[in-house]
């Protein structure tokens, strides 16, 4: 049976890459196509008329949007090979409430971090410090949030590490003295190929952000 | 043996009300403990110590929090009237539209509801924008969920009934027969649809509620 699996997205999106990290776990062939935000392709408005946004996860020609669904998606398709869910409805339920947390604060806390600046950018530093605090709580003592396997949580938040950097240089603090126990967990996460294939240098995604904060004005 | 099923919520709340129709559609029986947003419980604090926030499910003792969360743990928890689809495709676009609604639609109404008179007229075309698309889901079916309700449905019960009364206390006509024939015969499907009708408070009731408090519900949005 051939699949087709196409993949539109921005290298620099933490949403994409837990898409990517999703489909190299189940060792699924994909096409990657880099997308242009600013030049929308007819084809990522054809698969996402509503967001108009990356990821898009299109799968014999029938798109899946949001990149949490997609990857539950592709978590129920190739279920034969590392679930990223649980199998116990109640820790699915935890998976999921985390991985909801994660997309409720993480990413808007880190973007205050690097798009303000002064009295706006401490407060989005500590509100992206809380909520790190609070996610290494979740994690505790395992290996990963998934207990002893890397899981759907793993997939949510790891790519948010690649952005640490960037957030850490416009901030001028450094997450690994406040969550040394997060980092540590990222660079096991890292170790996985599907994850080191997944995320881009930490250096390039500044490069990105410096060249984003010159495009919007807020140099 | 005994199960402990226990729905810690708010009356008004739409929210609330989801997991009451998912558990209802699958038969459990549960005991509702009505909190105070307020005052909130030692309990409250402890099963959701991250939000703070209703409705959490407390299954065993074990506490499950955020209602989109709590309806999939429903349906994969105890068997009966099936509340996702089982292809996984159609699964997605369920939990799409879920997210769609809760994301997008709940707070344009809330918007347009609201705003002030400078930014009422955008709101209320953004609104009516997002209802359309919410409207062409339906396909020619009798609910989102086909002919029997299912998670968009639930999902979509601010759009089935508390909406009608938010338009009614802030006197804005937007849900019209005539600009959304197909969602309007939705919410009267669905509103006397059994497991609906039996789960929805007092219409009289909620329209006080909300007229005292002149201001977007809360419930699981604090």
């Amino acid at each position: 049976m051939g699949d087709e699996v196409v993949l539109l997205s921005i290298w620099p999106s933490m949403f994409g890459m837990r898409v990517q990290i999703a489909l190299e776990e189940k060792g699924v062939k994909y096409e990657y196509k880099e997308e242009d935000l600013i030049n929308k392709s007819a084809l990522l408005l054809k698969m996402n008329p509503i967001h108009k946004k990356v990821p898009v996860l299109i799968h014999n020609g029938k798109p899946v949007c949001e990149s949490s669904i997609a990857v539950q998606y592709i978590d129920e398709v190739w279920k034969d090979k590392f679930p990223l869910l649980p199998s116990d409805p109640y820790q699915r339920a935890q998976a999921r409430f985390w991985a909801d947390y994660i997309d409720k604060k993480i990413y808007d806390a880190g973007r205050k971090v690097w798009t303000t600046k002064g009295e706006d950018q401490e407060v989005g530093k500590k509100e992206f410090i809380d909520c790190l605090k609070v996610l290494e709580g979740a994690l505790g003592d395992n290996p990963y949030f998934g207990g002893e396997e890397f899981g759907f949580v793993d997939v949510s938040l790891v790519p948010f590490y690649c952005w640490f950097y960037s957030y850490e240089t416009c901030g001028n603090f450094s997450i690994e003295a406040e969550c040394p126990k997060l980092i540590a967990w990222a660079k096991r996460c890292r170790e996985r190929e599907s994850v080191s294939k997944s995320l881009p240098d930490p250096q390039k995604i500044y490069d990105f952000v410096l060249q984003l904060k010159k495009r919007i004005g807020l140099e | 043996m005994a199960e402990q099923v226990k729905l810690f919520g708010v009356w008004a709340s739409p929210f609330t009300r989801r997991i009451e129709i998912a558990l209802k559609l699958k038969g459990v029986e549960y005991e509702f403990v009505e909190e105070d947003l307020v005052n909130k419980s030692d309990l409250l604090v402890k099963y959701n110590p991250i939000h703070k926030k209703v409705p959490v499910l407390l299954h065993n003792g074990n506490p499950i929090c955020e209602s989109v969360v709590i309806m999939e743990y429903i349906d994969e928890t105890w068997k009966g009237a099936p509340i996702l689809p089982r292809d996984p495709y159609e699964r997605a676009m369920a939990r799409f539209w879920a997210k769609f609604i809760d994301d997008k639609c709940v707070p344009a109404i809330w918007k347009a509801c609201w705003s002030n008179d400078e930014e009422q007229e955008n709101a209320i075309e953004e609104a009516c924008e997002l209802l359309k698309t919410l409207e062409a889901q339906l396909k020619g079916n009798k609910f989102f969920g086909g002919q029997t309700i299912g998670f968009v449905d639930i999902a979509a019960n601010t759009i089935g009934f508390w909406l009608g009364i938010l338009l009614e206390i802030v006197e804005l006509e937007l849900l019209t027969e005539e600009k959304f024939p197909k969602l309007c015969k939705w919410i009267d499907d669905y509103v006397n649809c059994s497991v609906i009708k039996e789960n929805l408070p007092p219409r009289d009731k909620l329209l006080a509620y909300f007229r005292a408090r002149q201001q977007p519900p809360t419930g699981s949005k604090d």
